[in-house]
């Protein structure tokens, strides 16, 4: 055998390995988008299911089609909750992003003396559990008359109030643009409010809609904090709480396939939003991720 | 401990030094304690000294002042006044007629209390007229507590406003004695804009982090010092006071409290349990999702975007939804026992105990949140996978590296570097991750040995939902919520403290500026 034989032998065998690599990786991506995505098309078809029987079944293909789940969802609380969940994501969506950015920049761009000190006090406080100022939110939310029908407004001051702890992911974003392009203005005789807006904000464009995308969606989720503050009145909840407790054991035999159709109707523009705009996000985590 | 020189330390493996480095920081800890109680003392020689300074500062200014700062010594920003800074002085001014007023008013009362926590509860007087017992209602303990801590918060800030005030007017006779032009109103609103743009901009933030999250946790660390719960809500039945360390001692005491177990004891398997947790689900996911991420990223897989589609997906959709629907699915009349039961495909007799049987519901947990997080670190890894530079697998694949030495040797350790203070953030986010464990499970099931005056203790829950459940109905004991959440902290702290001294990847902040 020569020695070219060998070597295009070897890359023969080498290349089959390399299919039968694939192979198994298309095989297991398959499998891996299947398991993910079944969930979620359970949901689909359960929110269309119409049998008398409302409650949990063995099987996932609706025996009885139709829309009647989505006509209940329309006339319950639902609408309500729905209201008060986009009322809340939409004003956190533009205070929070004003936060942010305004806590990231000066962070990231400014020299003071109490920078440091500021950071490590930061650091320490998001140690604590959020959880633990739940209680006493709650009772000055109460003083100021923003819990329970209120909910809505104590949640959107509640949120944005402290989000300014959560300026890391951004800052890091600001210190990759380089620090010269403010000097270099700040030499031509703009004050530091004009570098801010006119240098230093179009270009932190995928920043400013990472932020306000995560604002935006938060509050779909937030369960722990809604509820507290709702207190058990229904006009007061967001649509994780209201749908939470369609799942109690008492409810969730009439309750089960409008909770499916419920889940339909909060996801999927939620969903549309982020497949837009999912480019930003993978910018966004990801720098998070290098810098900590 | 054997100390290695530098040259020896280079000589051991990565693990030897791996382990050296995990000793040598436990080994420094009585030094490092010692530094701390002679940083301590030492600190308080120089604040004693600071204090000396400043009083003396504030002494020889009013001696060697003049008319002007003398008398801004009580009507604070008199000097700035009329000196020409009005805009300074109004706002000096301001502020101390809004102190002055607000502790006449109800500072002084709520400061006088606050020692006491309120001296009258509530009453029961018969009320002849209406035939009835009247409950008449008197201090708050509650409101005690809360504007206690705000009127020192505020007392501190005069004091330190004060000074301020007391300070400018130091510096302009300075100025003016050397001939120097003061600023103008103007000047100071141009500066706000400009070189002191950053208070401009962090006023607002960190007015709502001082009252939104300062001052409760500053609240509910008082709180663990009294005996607050739903018995003493400190308004409509009785009053709440101090206790000392009494929770603290109720916490770590091996008597059994309730009929049941003793409070350390639950205490102790729950944050065994947060440990294991957390840890399993942060290295589960990141090992996992970086392996998926690597399988999209292999040269030759084609529809890239298409898979990466897919797994977005499922981030964006809310996790409630996701969650209650999948806790469902695996619940003892849920989807898969029905399928798999006799009615369906008849396999198993007995429906599967995912949430009914302890280490059941440990597993599920862990395996759902795998489903959960796989998608978040795949898009995390990606990036950072792609930045690998591609000579390092050239050269490696040159010398006959196989996959998995490549891996090994080039991306693991690529990795862990670069996500190494990502890691610990998971790991502290997954130690009180709330939403996976409550939507889930609701922390059950139901631990009946530690149940007692405890709660209602699950073997599925983690310190942060037990700190919730005890928060919850008319039992409620805030007072222990509140020792919890510190010891929540405590934990927290002291694995970043060790992760951070052990870790190589933290880096000097300005330096990839």
């Amino acid at each position: 055998m020569s020695q070219k034989e060998v070597t295009s032998k070897r890359h023969m065998g080498l290349k089959a390995a390399n299919r039968v690599s694939n192979t198994a990786i298309y095989i297991l991506l398959t499998i891996i988008s299947i398991v993910w995505l079944l969930p979620f098309v359970f949901i689909l078809l359960q929110s269309f299911r119409c049998e008398t029987d409302r409650g949990m079944v063995g099987y996932i293909l609706p025996k009885v089609w139709g829309f009647d789940n989505y006509i209940k969802l329309w006339n319950s609380d639902f609408r309500r909750w729905y209201i008060n969940t986009f009322i809340i994501a939409l004003v956190s969506a533009v205070l929070v992003t004003v936060i942010q950015l305004c806590m990231s920049y000066t962070l990231s761009r400014f020299r003071f003396k109490m920078r440091g000190p500021l950071m490590r006090f930061m650091l320490i406080l998001g140690m604590f559990p959020g959880m633990l100022t739940m209680i006493i939110l709650y009772r000055v939310l109460a003083d100021l008359g923003l819990t329970q029908a209120n909910a809505v407004p104590g949640l959107i001051l509640v949120g944005f109030a402290s989000s300014g702890m959560g300026y890391y992911v951004s800052k890091g974003f600001f210190d990759t643009i380089p620090k010269s392009l403010d000097e270099a203005a700040r030499v031509d005789g703009t004050t530091r409010l004009q570098v801010l807006y006119k240098i230093i904000l179009p270009l932190a464009k995928p920043i400013v809609i990472y932020t306000i995308l995560t604002a935006f969606m938060g509050p779909w989720g937030d369960y722990v904090f809604a509820k507290y503050v709702a207190f058990g009145t229904s006009a007061g909840y967001n649509v994780a709480v209201g749908m939470y407790s369609w799942l109690s054991n008492d409810q969730i035999g009439n309750w089960y396939t409008t909770f499916c159709a419920g889940g339909v109707v909060v996801a999927i523009p939620v969903t549309i939003l982020f497949l837009c705009l999912q480019k930003y996000y993978v910018e966004g985590v990801t720098g998070g991720a290098v810098k900590g | 401990m054997k100390q290695y020189s530098d040259l020896e330390f280079l000589r051991l493996s990565k693990w030897q030094r791996f382990c050296y480095k995990f000793l040598a920081f436990f080994a420094a800890i009585p030094h490092a304690i010692a530094n701390f109680f002679i940083k301590i003392g030492k600190g308080i020689k120089t604040a004693f000294v600071k204090v000396v300074d400043e009083f003396r500062d504030i002494g020889l200014t009013f001696a060697h002042g003049d008319w002007k700062t003398k008398v801004s010594y009580l009507v604070m920003g008199f000097g700035n006044m009329a000196r020409g800074q009005v805009l300074r002085g109004i706002l000096f001014l301001l502020f101390e007629l809004v102190f002055i007023f607000y502790m006449v008013t109800t500072g002084g009362y709520w400061l006088s209390m606050l020692p006491s926590l309120g001296k009258q509860g509530p009453t029961k007087e018969y009320d002849p007229i209406y035939d009835t017992n009247v409950t008449t209602y008197h201090d708050n303990s509650f409101k005690i507590l809360l504007y206690g801590v705000l009127t020192i918060f505020f007392i501190v800030a005069f004091i330190y406003t004060w000074r301020l005030n007391v300070k400018q007017n130091k510096i302009m006779e300075g100025i003016l004695k050397k001939g120097g032009k003061l600023k103008r109103d103007k000047d100071d609103l141009r500066s706000m804009v400009d070189e002191n743009f950053y208070k401009t901009l962090l006023a607002l933030p960190l007015t709502g982090i001082l009252v939104f999250t300062v001052m409760p946790i500053v609240f509910m660390i008082l709180v663990a010092f009294t005996n607050y719960d739903g018995n003493h809500n400190g308004y409509s039945n009785a009053l709440f006071s101090w206790v000392g360390l009494q929770n603290f001692n109720t916490l770590f005491s091996w008597q059994s409290a309730g009929g049941g177990q003793s409070y350390s004891a639950t205490f102790g398997e729950i944050l065994t349990w947060t440990l294991i947790w957390a840890f399993l689900a942060t290295f589960t996911n990141y090992f996992l999702g970086m392996f998926v991420a690597m399988m999209i990223n292999k040269k030759g897989i084609r529809l890239k975007k298409m898979w990466r589609t897919i797994l977005v997906m499922t981030v964006a959709i809310p996790q409630f939804i996701s969650l209650l629907y999948v806790s469902k699915m695996f619940a003892r009349n849920g989807l898969i026992n029905l399928t798999l039961g006799p009615q369906g495909l008849g396999w198993i007799k007995e429906p599967l105990p995912f949430w009914e049987n302890a280490t059941w519901a440990r597993i599920t947990v862990i395996i759902i949140n795998i489903w959960i997080g796989i998608p978040y670190l795949m898009l995390i890894t990606t990036g950072i996978l792609m930045n690998i530079p591609a000579d390092l697998y050239e050269s490696a694949r040159i010398d006959g590296a196989n996959a998995w030495q490549q891996y090994r040797k080039i991306t693991l350790p690529y990795m862990l570097f670069i996500t190494g203070p990502y890691l610990l953030t998971s790991f502290t986010g997954n130690m009180n991750n709330f939403n996976v464990i409550y939507l889930l499970t609701g922390g059950g099931p139901t631990n009946s040995a530690a149940s007692g005056a405890a709660g209602s203790v699950g073997y599925t829950d983690l310190l942060i939902t037990w700190l919730f459940k005890i928060t919850q109905g008319t039992e409620a004991q805030y007072y222990l919520a509140s020792v919890v959440g510190i010891m929540v902290f405590v934990v927290v702290a002291l694995i970043s403290l060790v992760v951070y001294n052990v870790l190589p990847s933290i880096k000097n902040e300005e330096d990839y500026q």
